[in-house]
């Protein structure tokens, strides 16, 4: 199998009839049923295809449903997995899964969230990568030639911790309800620990936080490129105990992201990078509205949080993509 | 194996396993390239910027080298280097062009 060009360098399962009938029976969809026009490709991906793909990268029929969901999210003309793939930047699609399913699924949204440890997290999303590459034909050396890559290429997919959040879920900021199962792509790097051990206050938190952000992608752009942060536990208790709700939360954040685009400007600080100087005199938001997606995940001790620069937005390049995840 | 296997070896190394194909089973179509033009005299060609950062300068350069070859120029773009051209798009290139040029830059 790993000279037939099937697997990403890691072991796979061997897709056996036996095996792929049982995949199927995760889902409630026809095999013959097509999933998506399956980029670069884009060839007809059907719902055999996905089965076959999330046998090898070692799912459990019951996940089936989320890795259909999945690849519709990513297959759509806002996501432009052409584009995600293709793009030499080390970016892939991050998924959050909301909803009864995570915890029905046995999906990861404590200890090592982002890390190993759980069988869900980390072969969902390495089945959708798998499906991309076998049957997109999106190959690394081939289409896909980005300069570094990244482990987010590999597998990047986990839960939110609703239960314990005070806030409304990502899934719920978005427009669904909390009985939806969801299952939102959002184009990212791998994530990054932000160290905050010391704040005390929902402001002072709420400003160390914005000054890491401000460094996503590259502490010179501005609007043009979204971004994720994953609050962990403890620093979520900072805002609960200020009784701050996620609207609040993202105000006062928002207040301490705005760039002065001075101080960006080509050329700025001896540095050629930046915008250009039809720019001058403008304060403007590091994150355009909704560019910031924010989860709670995490263990419960650890005054860490994480952040997942993102890529190019909008029609130019990609936009978070949700889908309700079905039988 | 061991002694309480039913199963004789023989019969067991002789077992093939089959396994379903992960991959799109189609195959790419192949054609031949158009032939290479002999000169660039009289012809249409058509730059395509990606909409990369300074491909236009790439292009402008090319654009002033292929008109003192005689060749006509059209400038064609695509709305953002990180989708495939519009259908729309190749066809007006492919209509209208005898040659392509496709920059990519930064």
């Amino acid at each position: 199998m790993f000279d037939r060009g099937w697997t990403d360098g890691l072991p796979v399962v061997a897709p056996t009839e036996a095996r792929v009938a049982r995949m199927l029976e995760g889902t409630t969809r026809s095999p013959g049923d097509v999933v998506a026009l399956m980029p670069p490709s884009l060839v007809e991906c059907t719902v055999e295809k996905v089965a076959v793909n999330a046998v090898l990268a070692g799912c459990r029929p019951e996940y089936l449903p989320v890795v259909l969901a999945a690849l519709e999210a990513i297959c759509t003309d806002e996501f432009n997995m052409h584009g995600v793939l293709a793009t030499t930047m080390g970016v892939g699609p991050v998924f959050v899964v909301n909803g009864p399913i995570a915890g029905r699924i046995g999906m990861n949204s404590g200890i090592n969230v982002l890390g190993h440890g759980n069988r869900a997290n980390l072969t969902i999303g390495r089945a959708v990568q798998l499906v991309v590459r076998n049957v997109g034909g999106g190959m690394p050396g081939g289409v896909d030639r980005a300069t570094h890559g990244s482990m987010a290429k590999l597998s990047f997919c986990f839960a939110e911790d609703e239960a314990a959040s005070p806030w409304t879920t990502l899934a719920q900021d978005r427009g669904f309800d909390p009985s939806q199962d969801v299952v939102t792509a959002f184009c990212g790097e791998a994530p990054r620990i932000l160290v905050d051990q010391h704040s005390r206050s929902a402001d002072s938190l709420a400003r160390s936080l914005a000054d890491g952000l401000r460094s996503t992608v590259s502490p010179r752009t501005v609007m043009g490129m979204d971004g994720m942060l994953v609050l962990s536990p403890e620093h979520m208790s900072r805002f609960r105990n200020a009784g701050w709700d996620r609207s609040r939360f993202m105000d006062e954040l928002g207040a301490h992201l705005m760039v002065e685009t001075n101080d960006i400007l080509t050329g700025s600080r001896g540095i050629d990078d930046g915008l250009p100087a039809t720019m001058a005199g403008l304060t403007l938001p590091k994150f355009r509205p909704g560019g910031l997606l924010v989860v709670h995940a995490g263990g419960p001790a650890g005054l860490f949080s994480a952040i997942v620069g993102g890529w190019l937005n909008g029609p130019m390049g990609s936009d978070p993509t949700s889908r309700e995840i079905t039988p | 194996m061991n002694d309480t296997d039913p199963t004789p070896a023989t019969a067991q190394s002789a077992e093939t396993t089959m396994l379903l194909d992960p991959t799109s089973e189609a195959t790419p179509s192949e054609r031949t390239r158009t032939p290479r033009k002999p000169s660039l005299d009289g012809l249409t060609v058509g730059l395509l910027d990606i909409a990369k950062p300074r491909g236009d300068v790439f292009l402008d350069r090319l654009e002033e080298h292929l008109g003192r070859r005689g060749a006509a120029v059209l400038r064609f773009a695509k709305p953002t280097f990180t989708k495939p051209a519009p259908a729309d798009l190749r066809h007006e290139i492919a209509t209208q062009c005898d040659a392509v040029i496709e920059a990519l830059a930064d």
